[in-house]
């Protein structure tokens, strides 16, 4: 996803969703997972719609972030910022609730 | 085959004109000239047809408007076929003669998004450019309205010489109604707007101080709500990219069914447009005359053709070419590349204090 400098804080005990409005949706046609959204629609590569999917406001960050760590044996600290830096990013665009 | 064939490209979008019937008479109307007839409108059965060809087409978003969509009285069936097939659905509303009732209805429905058009954010200004009085409360209690049934809501704000000067209190307006997105849409001129041209067309120095304006609020708002700006393009070096090129992101049926690359092809005389009452809207898609014509870039000529930008912005807009060149291959003469350049600056120097002709 195409990103912004961010200026919304996420924090580790923030509980993300999509609020209403926003669904991610897997397309064959467009190749793959979308985000759709307000008169827009954004292509979510796999790392994050796998981020996405997990947005469903009872999941902590730091819940989100053990499993992802977890499931792709990858550091957390690096899952992190990933996470972070995207779910900020979509925070802005008003994509995302924390 | 004469040459291997350009992979066809996936529509994203469909903009559903469900009617041209509309309350208001906004003079800066896309809509074209001569308007759909009532009797000729697609029913229920059809709508939720081509909403199901156009999700396996790769459509993800329907965009419901008019005319004003409310206007027909099957919008929640229509809105709710929109959901079945797959597909986002978005309400593009003037607010007016849409009850609460329906409302709820359609969120009901599984309606995703609406989108409120606002005048100006002075009420008697407002109205008056609406030619309608009241409609500015009106649209006030109907955003409340999505607001309170947690809906997304982008306010629509056309602008042109009349509220150039409150594109802040538009965006205020937008960011107290509770919108998450607002649209500051300088005024195209097609349809209805091609001839109020004059009596809507700002000068170079109000639009300076707006583009600046936005592009600040954009700043100062960030997370608070999303402004995107529809650029002025008669002032603009570069045209813009026509709904991201022809026949390559969108398409748009008409009321009465006939299958567009956008809502003012039908001014280009000789394109041949086809309907979704004899075909699929794939075989439209793919084999229609009228989606051939401009698609890609073999139709250009210079200095479009050798252009490194022509990936970008396509060579603007074919209808503009046509309208201010009398031909719909010219590059867009807003492109000061353009050797046609000069009659877009003219034009943008003609101002009328004449009424509006309104759109009825």
């Amino acid at each position: 996803m195409s990103e912004v400098e961010k200026v919304t804080v996420v924090t580790e005990d923030a509980r993300p969703r999509l609020p209403r409005g926003v669904r991610l949706v897997h397309n064959e046609a467009q190749g793959g997972f979308v985000l759709l959204a307000p008169e827009r629609v954004f292509k979510a590569d796999a790392i994050a719609a796998e981020i996405l999917k997990r947005c469903t406001g009872e999941a902590t960050v730091a819940a989100i972030v053990d499993d992802l760590a977890k499931t792709f044996t990858a550091p957390r600290e690096l899952i992190l910022t990933d996470v972070t830096k995207l779910l900020g990013s979509l925070a802005d665009k008003r994509l995302l609730e924390l | 085959m004469l040459a291997p064939a350009e992979k066809l490209p996936t529509p994203l979008g469909l903009l559903a004109e469900l009617t041209h019937r509309c309350p208001l008479g906004c003079p800066y109307c896309s809509n074209p000239l001569k308007l759909d007839p009532r009797a000729d409108e697609l029913d229920t059965a059809t709508w939720a047809r081509v909403f199901r060809e156009a999700a396996a087409l790769g459509v993800l978003q329907v965009h419901l408007s008019g005319g004003e969509p409310a206007a027909r009285r099957d919008l929640v069936e229509i809105t709710a076929a929109a959901r079945a097939a797959g597909l986002y659905a978005n309400l593009i509303t003037s607010a007016v003669g849409l009850t609460e009732k329906t409302l709820d209805a359609l969120a009901d429905a599984g309606l995703d998004h609406v989108q409120i058009s606002i005048q100006d954010s002075l009420a008697a200004s407002a109205d008056r450019i609406a030619g309608y009085d009241g409609a500015f409360a009106r649209k006030r209690a109907l955003a409340a309205h999505v607001v309170h049934l947690k809906l997304p809501l982008t306010v629509n704000a056309v602008i042109h010489r009349a509220n150039i000067e409150r594109v802040g209190d538009l965006v205020e307006l937008a960011l107290a109604l509770g919108a998450g997105r607002v649209e500051i849409a300088h005024v195209q001129y097609y349809g209805w707007a091609l001839e109020n041209r004059a009596a809507l067309m700002p000068t170079a120095e109000q639009v300076k101080r707006a583009v600046g304006e936005v592009e600040a609020l954009r700043e100062r708002h960030r997370g608070r709500i999303v402004i995107d700006a529809v650029v002025p393009d008669y002032h603009a070096r570069y045209p813009k990219p026509c709904v991201g090129g022809w026949g390559r992101r969108s398409l748009n049926v008409t009321p009465a069914g006939r299958v567009l690359p956008c809502h003012a092809a039908e001014t280009i005389p000789g394109l041949e447009f086809w309907s979704v009452r004899d075909h699929s809207l794939a075989d439209i898609w793919a084999s229609s005359p009228a989606f051939r014509a401009f698609r890609g870039t073999d139709w250009m000529q210079e200095p479009c053709a050798s252009c490194p930008r022509r990936h970008e912005d396509f060579g603007g807009c074919r209808c503009q070419a046509f309208a201010l060149t009398g031909d719909a291959r010219a590059t867009d003469p807003v492109c000061h590349l353009s050797p046609r350049h000069a009659i877009v600056e003219q034009l943008a120097g003609v101002r009328t204090e004449a009424d509006y002709v309104y759109r009825r």
